[in-house]
């Protein structure tokens, strides 16, 4: 008798034959989180399901919570194994652990089971209804409900037997590696790590970059973006993010440009770096946090002209969520604590007080002609000092 | 060139302080209060910072607590003393000037029902005795004036205040923050007529989580930590014999040629503002009006016009100088200095105010370096403000 996990997962059962790939994508990131935990765990997989065996000394909350993070898994069930199936044993041990999971708790239930053992004594529906009569006698505070019950006591006898009931819900989503890589804009607000994270829930590598500009900016704000980078990574796995002083950019177009232009033009910068980036690193997207009306800078007028430098897909998750929903998501996934904090206010004093919320693409165009003289300076310059901090949390 | 001229945030640990901290960690790590040798030895490394700063201070060793550092040596004064004294009285009179470790107790004693009277300061940071003096009652039970003010370096009339205490109303006590002014001036608390006084290790090389609460023999003080009774029951937990021994080398050796060292302060202090008020729009607050040795010799306050001190502070950081800014950066929301409202600091200089503090350990040089820095960065910045 030992500890073990029932991962279940939802839609790579669906892939056809392509079906071993995702399989295997998911059980190497499994292995990946729960490689970081204390004890040692095998992973399998089998019939489409996987099986996690641990062993040694581990911690069975730390070890729900990793593996709820993985992305591809929909639930998570601990599993009793019995190595002694016979009928008084499987009984025992089957209330033992409906004991320990439940204590003292009152549910109605209903016994499911699977048999790919044809010698065994008994058949699936005769396992079911032994298996809650002998249920019902041990614990008379519990009752059968075979149309609705609140638990499934689920008893599969193999080569050993199995035992499990409650359900962990998991991240779901898709196994990571199984769909490329993106690049994400990464700022210190609440919304661009909630976005990085939907992306990545796809199956989706992800890359970062944030732009910074000492010394309207602080370390500290740049600290927390990379603490921002390391929480997201907990679940989309190593993150290189690509830290960018756009200080110089930023004052050539403050010099150059109208001011109530300077927001979107900025960003329009900050999009053509990102790109340059992500396809020398073989992303196939950008990322961004935006919501349509969140700001002036994300009207559909300010999204449009920012789309307008880009030739590569740009990923907007959020596009339709209002901002409550997204403030959900952060805070269920980490990060919203760390979003909050105050350090990026610095660089808000160049930002114009009625920065323009319909910008004309071809005005913006026009605007930006007066950087000719510099900005491919400057832009190549803030490339080529890019520092890259390899974060895994 | 690192130019560290945030000294009155926190200072590093002279080499001696270090050694004898290593030593008691690895070898002399006993519990003080154990019976055994390594005990005895313990409690003779506190013995001996005991003795060294009551030779200091020209007071009984058992006149002195060691605190995990300022603010709780602060907050043990005025809550201890308030709460001991309570029959007396529930009155207390205090700056508009004082850190937050002496703010922040103060209003919570004010939710515990006592009255607080905030004395305003004149524009080089002083208040008057005679201020103290009007607001004396009946039921005044305690006095707190912060000696050196930790943002502008103004030094109050300490002497004058506890002379007209005496002379007035000898059932109050006087307490002082000398957390800046310890180690920068000869204070013997007797002489100045001090109840209680606050001080910090790691404002004069000492380590992090050390300091001391001097209370004069007599006074009436209740602990506000509870527990195996250490230190005579005034202060539980076992001591920090580390940190304490280290306290201890700390003060005995930042008073040794005390007098020239603080000329040397001087100097540098004369240095910075006659070099910085070569630049336009610089203003140095608290300075008009006094001669420059009636402020702290280690705190200089600069205004720069129209440029925000959390941009200018990243900006010298850049250039290697560490400075403090007077204001936490928010541009939405900002906590604007208190001290530098009391002093009547234009309000456009509010936050756009830095702090440059010095130590022993500062040299003409770095002066000097930092006086570029300011020349090479104030330019700059001012070419980039908000339109």
């Amino acid at each position: 008798m030992y500890q073990a996990f029932l991962l279940k997962y939802a839609e790579i059962g669906i892939k056809g034959k392509n079906r071993y790939k995702f399989e295997n994508a998911l059980c190497s990131q499994v292995r990946r989180h729960l490689d970081k935990l204390e004890g040692r765990f095998v992973v399998t997989r089998e019939q489409g399901r996987i099986f996690v065996e641990a062993e040694g000394d581990f911690d069975f909350e730390d070890a729900i919570e990793a593996m709820s993070r993985v992305f591809g898994v929909s639930s998570i069930s601990p599993v009793q194994v019995i190595e002694d199936k016979s009928w008084e044993n499987l009984t025992k041990e089957v209330g033992d652990f409906i004991e320990k999971q439940y204590k003292e708790e009152k549910f109605t239930f209903k016994v499911k089971s699977r048999r790919s053992d044809k010698h065994y004594p008994y058949t699936s529906p005769e396992i079911c209804v032994e298996m809650g009569a002998y249920l019902l006698e041990r614990f008379p505070h519990l009752s059968v409900d075979v149309h609705h019950p609140e638990v499934y006591i689920w008893v599969e006898v193999r080569e050993k037997a199995y035992v499990y009931a409650k359900v962990y819900p998991a991240a779901c989503g898709m196994p990571l590696g199984t769909n490329g890589k993106a690049m994400l804009l990464l700022s210190g607000g609440i919304d661009s790590p909630v976005a990085g994270y939907m992306i990545a829930k796809r199956g989706v590598f992800i890359d970062a970059v944030y732009f910074h500009a000492p010394p309207y900016t602080s370390d500290r704000a740049k600290q927390k973006v990379v603490d921002l980078a390391k929480l997201i990574s907990r679940y989309t796995g190593a993150i290189r993010l690509h830290i960018i002083n756009f200080t110089d950019i930023q004052m050539y177009i403050y010099e150059q440009c109208p001011h109530e232009e300077l927001t979107i033009i900025m960003r329009r910068y900050m999009m053509r770096i990102a790109e340059t980036i992500a396809k020398e690193t073989d992303c196939l997207g950008l990322i961004t946090g935006e919501s349509i009306g969140q700001v002036a800078s994300q009207t559909m007028h300010s999204l449009a002209a920012t789309n307008d430098v880009c030739t590569l897909p740009v990923y907007r998750p959020l596009i339709g969520f209002d901002k409550q929903d997204i403030v959900g998501i952060a805070e269920k996934i980490g990060t919203y604590e760390t979003s909050i904090l105050p350090f990026e206010d610095c660089c808000t004093i160049f930002v114009a007080k009625h920065p323009v919320t319909k910008p004309e693409i071809p005005v913006i165009r026009r605007s930006e002609e007066r950087l000719a003289e510099r900005i491919e300076e400057f832009v190549q310059a803030a490339l080529s000092t890019a520092e890259v901090v390899e974060v895994d949390g | 060139m690192e130019v560290y001229l945030d000294n009155a945030a926190t200072t590093p640990v002279f080499p001696e302080v270090k050694e004898i901290m290593g030593k008691v960690m690895e070898e002399d790590f006993g519990n003080p209060s154990s019976r055994h040798t390594k005990g005895i030895v313990a409690e003779q490394y506190i013995k001996e910072a005991a003795e060294i700063i009551a030779e200091r201070l020209k007071c009984q060793p058992k006149e002195i607590i060691f605190t995990s550092g300022g603010t709780e040596s602060n907050n043990m004064a005025l809550i201890g003393t308030a709460l001991a004294n309570q029959r007396a009285g529930k009155h207390i009179i205090t700056t508009r000037i004082e850190h937050a470790s002496v703010h922040e107790p103060l209003a919570y004693l004010e939710e515990m029902g006592y009255e607080v009277t905030y004395l305003p300061v004149d524009s080089t940071g002083r208040v008057s005795a005679e201020s103290v003096k009007q607001a004396l009652r009946e039921d005044t039970v305690l006095v707190s004036v912060i000696f050196v003010n930790n943002e502008i370096g103004s030094a109050a009339p300490i002497a004058k205040i506890g002379e007209m205490l005496h002379r007035e109303k000898t059932d109050l006590f006087f307490h002082v923050d000398a957390i800046q002014a310890f180690g920068k001036y000869k204070i013997v608390p007797k002489r100045l007529g001090i109840d209680l006084m606050s001080v910090s290790g790691h404002k004069i090389h000492g380590a992090k989580g050390t300091g001391f609460l001097y209370v004069r023999d007599g006074v009436k003080i209740r602990p506000i930590l509870f527990g195996g009774g250490q230190q005579r029951g005034m202060r539980s937990g076992t001591e920090n014999v580390p940190g304490i021994a280290g306290l201890g080398v700390a003060v005995k050796k930042i008073y040794q040629d005390h007098t020239e060292k603080t000329e040397t302060l001087y100097q540098l202090k004369k240095r910075l503002i006659e070099g910085l008020q070569q630049y336009e729009g610089v203003t140095v607050h608290g300075i008009d009006g006094v001669s420059l040795e009636e402020t702290a010799p280690h705190i200089v306050s600069v205004g720069f016009a129209s440029v925000k001190s959390e941009v200018m502070l990243h900006a010298l950081a850049q250039e290697g100088v560490f400075v403090s800014s007077g204001s936490a950066c928010s541009s939405n929301h900002p906590e604007l200095s208190g001290t530098l409202q009391a002093i009547g600091v234009q309000e456009d200089l509010l936050d756009a105010t830095l702090r440059f503090s010095f130590s022993v350990l500062t040299t003409k040089e770095q002066i000097s370096h930092a006086v570029e820095a300011v020349g090479k960065v104030l330019p700059v910045l001012r070419r980039f403000t908000r339109r």
